[in-house]
C-alpha cells in the first residue's frame, strides 16, 4: 500500500464501512481521473451515499485509507465541495437562500472570521450561476424542491473546491433544474474539477457521465463509461431486477425507484 | 427597589433561557433542553452537601457536569439503539429521581428545600445579597444570571457561524471540519449552566417554559435567525414585566404569572403573526377564494 500519486484527485484503499456489526462496504478502491464527471451508481441500499460520507470522514470507516491528490483528506478539506441529499437539512431553518450560500464560505474562514463583502458578492455571483439570483431574498422554506437544490449547488460553488460530491442532486426535480444541473456540472468538468455524482437514473448514465463507478456494497466496476455500463456489469450491479433493452440501455424495473418505469 | 430586582431577574431568566432555546427547538431538541433541567437536580444536590451551602460556582460546576453527562447518556442509549425519545425520558426521570431521593434524604439537615427546586421562589431573590468586604452588591441571583447571560453572548456571538451551520446542516460542517460534537457539547453546556443559574428563581420546571416558549414565539414572528434571537430575549423580558404586574394584581406567583405571560404572547403570536399566524393564513385563503370567484 503504497504512498497514492500525487496527480489523482481521490485514491482510495480498502476502505470498509460498518454500521453496527453489518458491513455496508467492503475493501473499496478506488483512483478517480482528474476532471472528470463521474456517476456513482448501484442499486438502493449500495452503499453509494456511504461511499461518499466515509470519504469525507462523516461516518467512520473500519478501515482503509482516502488521499486527495496524494494527502490525507483532513489536510485537505478545502478541496473539497460537498451537496448532501436536500432531505437532509430542515428547510424551515429561519434564514435565506443567499445566507446559505455564504455557508460554503465558512470552511475558508476559519474560526474567527466572518463573511466579508467579498465572500457576499461571490455568493451572490454562485447563485446567480445556478439561475437562482433574483431568489437571493427569499425565506428557504418557500422555494421549491428545485430551487433548494439549485441553492445548494450554489453553496457547494462558494466553497471553490477542487472536487466535489454531490448526494443524488438530480432525486425530486423538475427537468428544467435537472438540465441547469447538468449544464452547470459540465461547466466544472470544463474548469478541470472532478465531480463525484450519487446517481439513481439508469437511463441516463451514458448521457450525463463520463466515467462512472459501479458499487453494491463493493465495487464491481470502475472506468469510463464506454467500457464500464455493459449489461454484464449491470448485471452484476443490480442483479436479476434489470432488464436489458439494447447493448447499452437499461431499464430498471423496481417501482419503488425514482427512476425509470418500463 | 426590589421589584425592580425581581423583574431584572426574571427578564436574565428569560432571555438567557430564550436566547439559547432559539438552538434547542431549530434542532428539534427541545426536549433536551427539559431532560437537562430535570437531570442537574442531583448534580445541585450533590454540590449542595460537599460545600453545604448555595456557593453558587460548585453548584454551576456540578450542574454543568451533570448536564453535559445527561446528555452524553442519551446519546450513547439512542446510538446503542434505544430509541431516541425513549433514551431522553428513561435518562432524565432516572436522574431527577435520584436528586429527588438525595434531598429529601438529607435536606432536612440543611436549608435546601424541594419545593423552593422545583418552583422556585424570585420574590426572595433581592433579600438575598452578595456582599463583599461589607459592602452590598445587590441580589446574587442578579449577579450569577448577569455572568451567564454574557458568557452565552459571547460564546454565541463569537461561534455564531458554527453554532449556525451545525444546526442547520451538521453534514456540512462535519464535512468542512468543524467540530460538530465540540459545539453541540458547548451549547449543552451553555443549557445547563443558564438552567441551574435560574433554578433559584424560576424552579427547575418552569425553565422549561423559559427555555421553549419565548423562542417558539419568536420563531412564528421572522424568518432570520440574528432577529429570531433577538426577539426571544425581547419577549423573555417582556414576560418578566407583564409576569410581575399580573402577580402583584392577582397576588400569586410570580415565576407561574411570567410562565402564563410567556403562553399568552404564543398564543397571540400563533394567532397574529404576519406570516405563520392563523388569522393571516385564514386572510390568504379567503383572498384566493374571492380571487377565483
Amino acid at each position: 500500500m503504497g504512498i497514492a500519486h500525487p496527480d489523482l484527485p481521490l485514491s482510495i484503499r480498502d476502505i470498509t464501512v460498518a454500521y453496527q456489526k453489518k458491513p455496508v462496504l467492503r475493501h473499496v478502491s478506488l483512483d478517480i481521473p482528474e476532471g472528470r464527471l463521474i456517476g456513482i451508481i448501484g442499486p438502493n441500499g449500495a452503499g453509494k451515499s456511504t461511499l461518499i460520507k466515509s470519504i469525507q470522514g462523516l461516518v467512520p470507516a473500519a478501515s482503509g485509507q482516502v488521499s486527495i491528490y496524494g494527502k490525507p483528506f483532513k489536510e485537505q478539506r478545502k478541496l473539497i465541495g460537498y451537496v448532501p441529499q436536500r432531505e437532509s437539512v430542515d428547510w424551515d431553518f429561519p434564514t435565506d437562500a443567499l445566507d446559505v450560500v455564504l455557508m460554503g464560505r465558512y470552511g475558508k474562514l476559519g474560526w474567527f472570521k466572518r463573511p466579508s463583502k467579498r465572500d457576499k458578492e461571490w455568493a451572490m455571483e454562485c447563485l446567480s450561476k445556478v439561475g437562482m439570483a433574483d431568489y437571493s431574498n427569499r425565506q428557504i422554506s418557500q422555494l421549491s424542491g428545485g430551487q433548494q437544490q439549485r441553492v445548494f449547488l450554489a453553496r457547494a460553488l462558494a466553497q471553490e473546491a477542487q472536487i466535489y460530491f454531490m448526494d443524488e442532486p438530480f432525486a425530486g426535480v423538475d427537468a428544467a433544474t435537472e438540465k441547469a444541473i447538468i449544464q452547470l456540472l459540465n461547466d466544472l468538468k470544463a474548469q478541470k474539477k472532478t465531480v463525484l455524482v450519487v446517481h439513481h437514473d439508469l437511463q441516463t448514465v451514458t448521457e450525463y457521465f463520463d466515467y462512472i463507478v459501479m458499487i453494491n456494497k463493493r465495487l464491481i466496476a470502475a472506468g469510463p463509461t464506454e467500457e464500464v455500463f455493459t449489461s454484464d456489469n449491470l448485471q452484476k450491479t443490480y442483479g436479476g431486477r434489470l432488464q436489458f433493452i439494447g447493448e447499452h440501455t437499461a431499464v430498471h424495473t423496481d417501482t419503488n425507484k425514482k427512476g425509470a418505469l418500463v | 427597589m426590589n421589584s425592580f430586582w425581581i423583574i431584572l431577574t426574571g427578564s436574565l431568566v428569560a432571555a438567557t433561557c430564550g436566547f439559547l432555546g432559539c438552538f434547542l427547538i431549530l434542532r428539534r431538541m427541545a426536549m433536551l433542553g427539559d431532560a437537562i433541567s430535570h437531570a442537574i437536580l442531583p448534580g445541585i444536590a450533590i454540590a449542595f452537601l460537599l460545600t453545604g451551602g448555595r456557593d453558587s460556582i460548585a453548584m454551576l460546576v456540578g450542574a454543568a457536569v451533570i448536564g453535559l453527562l445527561t446528555v452524553f447518556l442519551i446519546q450513547l442509549f439512542h446510538q446503542s439503539g434505544v430509541k431516541s425519545d425513549a433514551a431522553i425520558g428513561v435518562t432524565f426521570t432516572a436522574l431527577f429521581a435520584i436528586g429527588v431521593v438525595l434531598i429529601s434524604l438529607y435536606g432536612s439537615h440543611i436549608d435546601l428545600d424541594l419545593d423552593c427546586v422545583l418552583y422556585g421562589e424570585i420574590a426572595y431573590v433581592p433579600w438575598d445579597t452578595l456582599v463583599i468586604n461589607g459592602a452590598e452588591w445587590g441580589p446574587r441571583a442578579v449577579w450569577g444570571l448577569g455572568i451567564i447571560f454574557i458568557i452565552s453572548l459571547l460564546v454565541v456571538g463569537l461561534f455564531f457561524k458554527q453554532f449556525k451551520i451545525c444546526t442547520f446542516d451538521p453534514a456540512m460542517a462535519a464535512a468542512i471540519g468543524i467540530p460538530v460534537a465540540l459545539f453541540h457539547y458547548l451549547l449543552m453546556g451553555l443549557v445547563s449552566m443558564a438552567t441551574v443559574a435560574s433554578f433559584e428563581s424560576v424552579g427547575a420546571i418552569l425553565v422549561v417554559a423559559m427555555m421553549v416558549v419565548p423562542s417558539a414565539t419568536a420563531y412564528l414572528l421572522t424568518d432570520r435567525l440574528p432577529v429570531m434571537l433577538g426577539l426571544s430575549m425581547l419577549i423573555g423580558v417582556l414576560c418578566s414585566i407583564l409576569g410581575y404586574s399580573l402577580a402583584t394584581w392577582l397576588d400569586s406567583s410570580i415565576a407561574g404569572s411570567m410562565t402564563v405571560v410567556a403562553g399568552l404572547l404564543f398564543l397571540i403570536s400563533f394567532l397574529f403573526s404576519p406570516r405563520y399566524g392563523l388569522v393571516s393564513k385564514w386572510q390568504v385563503r379567503r383572498q384566493i377564494k374571492l380571487e377565483l370567484e
